[in-house]
């Protein structure tokens, strides 16, 4: 057994952190001043040091004098071009706080890295060269900061030394600035004029400067209040993950988002409309009476109620917004523009959910804030967009929290992060309408039915075979005195799409009723065996998500295409080979098979019989047919 | 009760792991047996309890630790009850590679960096914590929490994604991997405050004691068995020493210290003029050596 030496105890130090983040053009001196406040608050030790001196030589711009920019331009790329590409964090402490600070780049096509520091940023330090005064790129770091919910910015005029530590020019940019930023959301602005070179009023008093009687910049950084009030604000519990260790417990763990909770308290899961009381707050540490934000707890609740990963738990008379449309500030981050209408990944607290970004209502120009009409979206531009989610997506106003008011946008096929949004509000007047919880819950319906709800969903090229095992399957399970139900494509058309063609829209519509008319069934606790081509994996996902991913069974039959052709047991290749039908499936119309689907038969290998078993099979080990 | 600082660094640290657990298949934490792995290992515990950890520890043994580190490891599994891997790269043993005669660069990459990717390989792991902190270095300052790695391991600094506010983009492909840094911005004395409040035990070398050593290259190693060759003129000699940062002996230089408790180490943290790395001889190979190391697969 080991354990520690000890001597008496230490008292624990009280500190709070502050996370900052710098921003400035190319050449406002950035780095150096954040080289500069690590080296004088004593947080650069001797052998970085000797490594800065022996760099300052070989890389350095400054001279004989020690380059402090070196200390945090880490990656050689950078280097070798004597630019911040990427953002850094850095760490100093004092005794009184301690500090991240995100060093992000000035450069415009950089606006990316900017947004992903401020994201993480209660104060911004905003440097402006003495000599230049307020420019457009001051201008466009004040924008972001302030969009990503920036509330205290300290003007650092920079370089003062390079005007004669002159008054009147502080004086002017202080006044230009303060003028100009009266636009935006601040709470506090504090002007403090520096030289990151020489550490005129970084950590210590400037000499020079002595008409300058306001705090040095280390001394504000360490005393400025940022109660960040979440404490005091509507309670949320995003849960992230179910703890179930055993039949006899069943956790949700989470961190708080805001507000606070104890045991007793009455809680309603938003998406679902069901309510429950708080049983304990269960730490390792032992059971909390009380928890706040940003606190990691488990919560247990005193009723079994479906919550899973992704769900919101909150207060009744304070619930957050439930709706799949909603408008938002979106900063677009990859090199591949947006596509509106296109189907995204979208990840907004710990809810997943199929969206698309489907109109610009403006794009913003984030030199001048002026609105702009834009069809896309380019890398490190920022519009005001509606969002379309396919599930209802549960959410505050970015404005009101930070943390369950975001979210970022993910491409399905390359999985890059190519957007990032901050909610503004709900689209839909139905919000107002919290779902109304049916009292007889769908597996409820189910356990009647000795089953667990599902949708099986066969996708294929026409003459794969689909019917004909999605058939068998049906039997099958009839016989086994299960409660199916089977919707096919060929069928659906005859009656609840009659009124729907064969051009890409009408197929999209048509899978979006069938998908709609699986899930009641499902809710109604059956089995229900779908078959349709489906041939983009946007739409079977949209159904897949539709339905939840754990009662979506996709079945993907395998058959060539050739083979299709050669079975062609409705006559429909030939009429495709006469020119009678257009859009035909695998001929000029692209099929794109599932890359992971849940069930893969090669018809070309096995029986049809084989087939409908191993479907089968799975619902057995999904424990589908336990009941 | 936690500081305040060190209270919201835990909650942070959980938040990503529970994160990392309900998206991906199958993590697995790498576990070194430093004081990072240490406390890496206390907050997952906490971040999961009352359930067991839902992940196995895997630790990759370059049968060059110091001795204590081994027992250490295998003592602190039995108290815990943890699912403990040990991976060797076998091939490598087989051709002779060790710190001394191949040099710790080779070493570092056949029993280190390979043996690594061998283990991730082997049991299909598709999410591995590390317990690597931004403030090590300065290519570690730009890390991301979640830090991409496609097929093969490579680590390409050009093609991370943004990470804004705590929202994780886990979607990876086949053989695609993540390395997870639950630990990110945590500082080295935060992580021994920590370790003095929670009472997490460490491994005795880094509190100092006499114990034998030798001086090379400026370096301060000490003469933790019989395979370490000593050249004529060198005769171990005892002296108060300790540990920093715990790797393979021959490679790890330790420190001159009177800490013998965890509250000296505390106190000399706070008053210490070298950094934390000036130990390690495997990060003055050659400049911006570790970032190289990174791109190969290193953690």
């Amino acid at each position: 057994m080991f354990t520690n030496p000890t001597t008496e105890p230490v008292p624990a130090r009280t500190k709070d952190q502050l996370r900052f983040i710098t921003c400035g053009s190319v050449d406002d001196g950035k780095s150096t001043l954040i080289g500069r406040l690590l080296h004088d608050s004593k947080m650069i030790y001797h052998d970085q040091l000797t490594a800065l001196e022996r760099d300052s030589v070989k890389h350095g711009s400054t001279g004989n004098d020690i380059d402090f920019a070196l200390l945090v331009d880490g990656l050689e790329a950078e280097r070798e071009q004597g630019i911040t590409i990427d953002v850094a964090y850095r760490f100093f402490t004092t005794p009184r706080r301690s500090f991240m600070v995100a060093d992000t780049p000035g450069h415009e096509q950089y606006t990316r890295n900017m947004a992903t520091g401020a994201s993480h940023a209660q104060l911004a330090i905003i440097l402006i060269d003495a000599r230049k005064g307020v420019m457009v790129q001051t201008r466009r770091h004040s924008f972001i900061c302030s969009l990503l919910g920036i509330r205290h910015v300290v003007l650092a005029v920079n370089k003062i030394d390079l005007v004669a530590y002159n008054k009147e020019c502080f004086d002017r940019i202080a006044r230009d600035y303060l003028a100009f930023a009266a636009g935006l959301s601040f709470t506090s602005i504090v002007p403090i004029p520096i030289s990151a070179r020489y550490g005129d009023n970084v950590v210590d008093r400037s000499a020079h400067a002595n008409w300058y009687h306001g705090p040095c910049l280390l001394e504000h950084l360490e005393s400025i209040d940022i109660q960040s009030g979440t404490a005091s604000q509507a309670f949320r519990f995003p849960v992230q993950w179910v703890n179930r260790p055993n039949p006899d417990f069943r956790g949700y763990a989470g961190s708080i988002a805001s507000g606070r909770i104890s045991t007793g308290d009455e809680i309603v899961v938003a998406a679902s409309g069901r309510t429950t009381r708080v049983k304990r707050i269960v730490t390792h540490d032992g059971d909390l009476v009380a928890a706040e934000a940003e606190d990691a707890v488990t919560i247990t609740l005193e009723d079994e109620i479906d919550i899973s990963r992704g769900d919101i738990l909150s207060r009744p008379d304070d619930r957050p917004k439930v709706a799949d449309q909603l408008a938002a500030y979106v900063i677009w981050m990859d090199r591949e523009p947006l596509a509106p209408g296109r189907n995204y990944v979208l990840r907004i607290g710990s809810q997943t959910i199929s969206g698309s970004i489907t109109a610009i209502r403006h794009r913003i120009d984030v030199n001048t804030c002026e609105h702009l009409a834009a069809g896309t979206l380019s890398l490190n531009e920022i519009a005001f967009c509606d969002v379309v989610t396919a599930t209802p997506a549960v959410f505050d106003p970015y404005d009101l929290n930070r943390k369950t008011g975001s979210f970022i946008v993910i491409d399905r096929y390359t999985n890059r992060t190519v957007g990032a949004g901050m909610i503004a509000f709900p689209l839909r007047r139905a919000t107002n309408i919290a779902r109304q919880a049916l009292s007889v819950h769908r597996m409820e319906r189910a356990a009647l039915k000795n089953q667990k709800p599902c949708v099986i969903w066969f996708t294929g090229l026409s003459g794969a075979g689909k019917s004909t095992i999605a058939n068998l399957v049906d039997q099958k399970l009839f016989a086994m005195s299960r409660h199916t139900m089977l919707l096919d494509g060929d069928n659906l058309r005859h009656g609840l799409n009659a009124d729907l063609g064969f051009s890409e829209t009408d197929r999209v519509e048509n899978i979006r009723r069938v998908g709609e008319v699986a899930k009641l069934m499902a809710d109604s606790g059956l089995i229900v065996i779908c078959s349709f081509i489906s041939p983009t994996r946007a739409e079977r996902d949209r159904v897949r998500s539709l339905v939840g991913k754990e009662e979506f069974i996709e079945v993907f039959v395998d058959t060539p295409l050739e083979e299709c052709a050669r079975r062609d047991p409705k006559g429909l290749y030939s009429k495709v080979k006469s020119g009678k039908i257009k859009n035909f499936t695998g001929i000029d119309s692209c099929y794109e098979a599932p890359a992971t689907p849940e069930v893969h038969l090669r018809t070309m290998e096995q029986t049809l019989e084989h087939s409908a078993e191993a479907v089968v099979d799975i619902l057995m080990a999904r424990s589908i047919l336990d009941g | 009760m936690l500081p305040k600082h060190l209270r919201r660094l835990e909650a942070e640290s959980i938040e990503i792991m529970r994160d990392v657990v309900a998206e991906f298949k199958r993590p697995v934490m790498l576990y070194s047996i430093g004081k990072d792995s240490s406390v890496m290992l206390h907050i997952a515990i906490k971040a999961f309890y009352p359930a067991k950890l839902p992940f196995p520890l895997l630790h990759v043994d370059t049968t060059w630790k110091f001795r204590e580190m081994i027992s250490f490891r295998d003592a602190t599994a039995r108290r815990l009850g943890l699912d403990l891997i040990v991976h060797v790269n076998k091939e490598g043993l087989a051709r002779g590679i060790n710190p001394i005669d191949s040099g710790s660069a080779l070493h570092t990459q056949v029993m280190k960096t390979d043996a690594l990717k061998q283990a991730l390989d082997l049991h299909g792991f598709d999410a591995a914590f590390g317990g690597a902190r931004r403030d090590e270095e300065k290519s570690r300052a730009k890390e991301r929490i979640l830090s991409f790695r496609s097929a093969g391991h490579v680590w390409d600094p050009r093609n991370q994604r943004p990470e804004l506010w705590s929202l994780f983009n886990t979607r990876i492909r086949q053989g695609e991997t993540m390395r997870v840094f639950a630990m990110s911005n945590w500082t080295e004395l935060e992580v021994w405050e920590y370790i003095m409040i929670e009472k997490i035990p460490v491994v005795p070398l880094y509190f100092a004691k006499q114990r034998p050593i030798v001086r090379r290259n400026g370096a301060t190693i000490m003469v933790d068995d019989q395979r370490l060759p000593l050249n004529r003129d060198e005769t171990p000699e005892m002296r108060m020493i300790r540990f920093r940062t715990l790797g393979c002996y021959p490679l790890s230089g330790a420190i001159e210290s009177d800490a013998t408790t965890i509250e000296d180490i505390v106190a000399e943290m706070q008053t210490t003029t070298v950094s934390e790395r000036q130990g390690r001889l495997i990060d003055t190979d050659e400049a911006a050596s570790m970032e190289k190391k990174k791109r190969e697969g290193y953690f």
